[in-house]
């Protein structure tokens, strides 16, 4: 049979791998290319309001401008990138570098940026093929979960982000971390933290991570290492914020990037665990109110700010960004603790994942783009074993699915659900091609296989028969149905990376 | 427990880091033919975002309104109507010219279309309708029909390839995809917008009937495709004697032949109905069937009259009527040979030759051919592309090249670069060597195959950024057009020849 033939064969050169690489990413390339006339969200115009903004007003106006309302609330090494991809943006076409925009792009514009989302990949690419070379147990399979993750495909290549390129940046430090080069993979860390602060959920885990394992041998050069860390990461943190203090805007580039007036919820929930809260408060106001009390509906609403005292929930207690800081911590803390005993580098990536999932389950006004943290770095562990498989199996659906209420348009709705599709069937083809001789434990077990059911039951019902039901009333019921079903899934698969955790790191 | 057992035994591991991603000859079959078919249908979906032919072009516009117009004639007017010059339906305007098949494929997309949108499909209000509802509506409808017909079709062929024995099945899945991921198919069909799908795969259906050995289904599906679009007449040689090889090799064959022709007649008579109670009916659609007052050839399509009307003007030397007679002679002089082999000796290999011999004479010699037709030869292509895997690369290369003037036209550049780079990846497996398709050395490192390569690369090129020469406004059209021909020429020889090498190796054999 085949399986045995290959083991007898010589391996192939190196080059063969990288061709094998190169192969995975133009394929993913050419389906990014033939994305370019879809569906733009308005992070487009974000961007390329940045792209202006850096181009056309001094540093030291990047973050007073007001003349759009796309304010510049990424850190500032991001603003940077900006400005370097607007160089050679007025080569293509000068409307995208021009700070009023009449509001429809130009061919021009659109394409020049999305081909920036698509060739910006190449720092995912690279970094997740440094992490397949490094260590024998992953196969190019890996690099096809995550190059072709359709997640990325539907936030970055139709939404409109640039998450394959900080992801590839964060995949690069995770990889420096494996291979034990601690000091690179702190540097590379802090330079995400400023591209991108919503990574600061795993910086507790690095800080951690790199006392007990960089700072270690005695309490000298412990001490000297430290100095040395805190150098690097200082280092980076002066170069991109320095310019802001000099010029005595520190507080504006904060309060820009930490944008407390938000409410608990994006206005589409994400599935965390807070949408449980909420369902419980509505159902115990609705259980109340039948049985006779008198029970206020709120004024204020989970999507706004913080109205005064007052406070969203009817009768549970009021949530706020401290509590949800706590949470996140306390969640986090068994992972850190087991950092701390024995800091081992090959436990890194999992470790990582699971902080940053515990920042989406418990964190404060967050948005389900930010699976995307926690799926690619776990997609790399994925084929560790048949058990990782198969959760990464299901994680991969629910979170995909969860980002479907982002593309709304008719248009668009073939195209992701054929991306989730087409990438369900390949894992199952990858992950069952690999561990084929495992044919009693299936890739997905009863509750598994029930509950994919349901997924596919809740889709049928909000795309068909919720519109035949009401027409156009309870417009909000299928995203929190949505919301809800999702969030179960997202609640097991942080249950069992805990698990996992306690039990084999 | 069991997970701890498994944990330990070392079987279990994955194969070597420098495997392709996922070693082709061990995975499931059906989920990996599931993931190509989604994959398929997922380029199909994206290059349908773009734009279609004679978008925002009054007052003809292109392909796409003409379908939407019959959409409009079949599902207002009566069928004795259809083909009819009234006030209604103006036979200047788009007038109907396919067989009925294609107008109850019209009739049942537009009732689809009027149940959403009316204002899209109403008697002659709705000329020139564009919005973004109605292309999305227009658009689903061929994806449904591709879904419906040709990737049935092909499944089917798959199976039936697996059971007769060609010899290398190991790369069954990379032909599937060979099948399903052809860019002039794709760009055809959901670009420029037609329902080549369904004649397509009709045909690939009834291909794959016969080489089960069940010629009547083979019969009736191919029937059913030349009754939607006429051009699948150009498969009928290849059908014809195929058929009548097989029978013959039967006792009894006069009982076969006559039980073949009695269903086909039975199927058309069926498909025609409406319009069987008088001559007089017929022959309206007929008439419409046959454009011969358009000329021998209109614009450049890389066929044998408009290659060397650059140097001999046949529209002026010789009248239509005696044209027609050179090109209906040249026709059936170029299928004979591939007609008398398969009648001599059928066989199921010799019979996919066929077909791709004999819709390329009529490619080459036949009255008005459009450059679309390409796409009947590359059919027959793509099912020989685990035997002749350059031939496939070569012959789609050029029959995009030949459409290129209508690609720019419909300004589907980026799809048409998008699903070419597919196309190659796909064909340029990392692991083609391991899964068993073989790379005959046809054409490697020779000046034939360098050369041309070289020029249509940087035709492509030209053809964008340089402005032509005020004497000669066509002349990238014609180099284009010149450089398909040669192409094609070479092919179709090549192809011939195959096809009588596998008589003399067959002869005394089994059947192949």
């Amino acid at each position: 049979m085949a399986a045995s033939s290959t083991a007898t064969k010589s391996p192939p050169p190196p080059g063969a791998s990288f061709n094998a690489a190169a192969w995975i990413f133009s394929i993913a390339t050419c389906i990014k290319l033939l994305l370019i006339p879809s569906y733009r969200s308005t992070d487009f115009e974000v961007h390329r309001h940045w792209l202006a903004l850096t181009s056309s007003l001094p540093l030291r106006q990047w973050y007073l401008d007001t003349s759009s309302i796309w304010t510049l609330d990424y850190p500032p090494l991001f603003a940077h990138f900006s400005y370097l991809l607007s160089l050679a943006a007025s080569l293509f076409d000068p409307a995208i570098t021009s700070l009023s925009s009449t509001g429809s792009h130009t061919p021009g514009t659109v394409l020049y940026l999305r081909l920036t989302a698509a060739l910006c990949d190449l720092s995912l690419f690279f970094a997740s093929y440094r992490l397949i070379s490094t260590s024998r147990r992953r196969s190019l399979f890996t690099l096809v979960l995550v190059l072709w993750s359709p997640s990325l495909f539907i936030v970055d290549h139709v939404h409109f982000q640039y998450n394959g390129f900080l992801l590839g940046i964060f995949l690069l430090s995770l990889g420096f971390l494996e291979e034990g080069r601690d000091l690179a993979g702190g540097f590379v860390f802090a330079v995400l933290l400023c591209s991108k602060h919503l990574f600061l959920v795993a910086a507790p885990f690095y800080f951690v991570y790199l006392l007990r394992h960089y700072c270690k041998g005695g309490f000298f050069r412990g001490f000297s290492r430290l100095v040395i860390m805190g150098t690097a990461v200082a280092v980076v943190f002066v170069a991109s914020f320095g310019p802001f203090i000099y010029h005595g805007q520190i507080k504006q580039v904060f309060s820009r990037l930490f944008p407390f007036g938000r409410g608990l919820c994006h206005a589409y929930w994400a599935p965390n665990i807070w949408v449980f809260y909420i369902l419980l408060d509505k159902a115990l106001a609705f259980a109340f109110t039948k049985l006779g009390f008198n029970v206020e509906t709120p004024m204020a609403s989970f999507t706004g700010g913080l109205v005064g005292e007052s406070s969203p929930f009817s009768l549970l207690p009021q949530v706020t960004p401290i509590v949800t800081f706590i949470l996140v911590l306390l969640s986090m803390s068994p992972c850190l603790v087991k950092a701390i005993k024995n800091p081992q580098p090959r436990h890194v990536v999992r470790w990582v994942a699971y902080t940053c999932t515990c920042g989406f389950m418990f964190g404060w006004h967050v948005h389900e783009k930010a699976s995307l943290h926690f799926t690619i770095p776990l997609a790399v562990v994925a084929m560790n074993s048949l058990d990782n498989a198969k959760h990464f199996f299901l994680l991969s659906i629910v979170s995909c699915y969860s980002l479907f209420p982002l593309l709304y348009e008719p248009q668009e709705y073939p195209i992701r659900l054929l991306l989730l599709l087409t990438y369900s069937f390949l894992m199952w083809v990858g992950f069952s091609s690999h561990f084929a001789p495992a044919k009693k434990n299936g890739l997905v077990g009863w509750v598994s296989g029930i509950y994919l059911v349901g997924l596919a039951s809740v889709e049928l019902y909000g795309q068909f028969i919720h519109p035949y039901l009401f027409e156009k009333k309870l417009p909000f019921l299928p995203l929190m149905l949505v919301s809800f079903y999702c969030a179960i899934g997202m609640l097991y698969s942080w249950i069992w990376q805990l698990i996992y955790i306690m039990r084999h790191t | 427990m069991a997970k701890r057992k498994t944990k330990s035994n070392p079987s279990l591991s994955p194969p070597p880091p420098s495997h392709f991603p996922w070693p082709l000859s061990s995975s499931p079959p059906l989920a990996t033919a599931a993931t190509i078919c989604l994959f398929s249908l997922l380029v199909r979906v994206m290059v349908s975002l773009g734009p279609y032919s004679g978008q925002g072009v009054p007052p003809k516009f292109g392909d796409y309104e003409a379908q939407r117009h019959w959409m409009e004639i079949t599902i207002h007017l009566p069928p004795s109507d259809w083909y009819r010059n009234s006030s209604d339906n103006d036979l200047l305007y788009w007038g109907l010219d396919y067989p009925p098949l294609s107008a109850y494929q019209s009739r049942v997309h537009g009732l689809i279309l009027n149940a959403s949108l009316p204002e899209s499909v109403a008697l002659r209000t709705s000329r020139g309708f564009e919005s973004h509802a109605s292309k999305l509506l227009m658009r689903w409808t061929v994806l449904l029909s591709d879904l419906a017909v040709f990737f049935p079709a092909a499944l089917y062929f798959l199976w039936a390839y697996s059971q007769s024995n060609f010899g290398e099945k190991r790369a069954i899945m990379w032909l599937l995809a060979m099948i399903l991921l052809n860019p002039c198919l794709v760009l055809i069909d959901h670009g420029h917008f037609q329902y080549n799908c369904i004649s397509l795969g009709l045909t690939l259906g009834a291909v794959a009937a016969i080489l089960l050995n069940n010629d009547v289904v083979g019969s009736i599906l191919f029937t059913l495709a030349m009754n939607h679009k006429q051009m699948s007449l150009y498969y009928a040689p290849a059908f014809f004697g195929h058929l009548l090889g097989k029978c013959f090799k039967r006792n009894y064959s006069i009982l076969h032949v006559v039980k073949l022709g009695f269903v086909v007649l039975a199927t058309c008579a069926f498909v025609w109905w409406p319009y069987i109670h008088s001559t007089e009916a017929l022959l309206e659609v007929v008439f419409r069937l046959a454009p011969f007052e358009r000329g021998i050839y209109e614009d450049y399509v890389a066929n044998f009259w408009c290659s060397t009307s650059v140097f001999i003007k046949w529209k002026r030397l010789f009248t239509v009527e005696s044209l027609k007679l050179m090109s209906l002679s040249l026709t059936v002089l170029a299928f004979l040979p591939s007609l008398v082999q398969q009648v001599k000796y059928p066989s199921n290999l010799g019979f996919l030759y066929a077909l791709m011999n004999s819709s390329f004479s009529f490619y080459l010699f036949s009255f008005q051919v459009h450059e679309k037709s390409i796409l009947l030869p590359v059919l027959p292509a793509s099912l020989l592309a685990l035997q002749e895997p350059q031939l496939y690369s070569w012959l789609t290369y050029y029959s995009l090249l030949s459409m290129y003037p209508l690609i720019r036209r419909d300004k589907l550049l980026l799809q048409y670069i998008a699903s070419l780079g597919l196309f190659l990846l796909v064909f340029y497996l990392p692991d083609r060597a391991h899964s068993g398709v073989n790379r005959s050395r046809l054409y490697y490192k020779n000046l034939i195959w360098f050369v041309p390569l070289l020029g249509s690369v940087v035709l492509h090129a030209v053809y964008l950024l340089v402005k032509p020469p005020e004497k000669y406004p066509y002349l990238f059209e014609a180099l284009m057009m010149l450089l398909s021909f040669s192409q094609f020429v070479f092919f179709t020889l090549y192809s011939n020849i195959k096809q009588w090498k596998l008589s003399w190796y067959a002869s005394g054999k089994k059947d192949l």
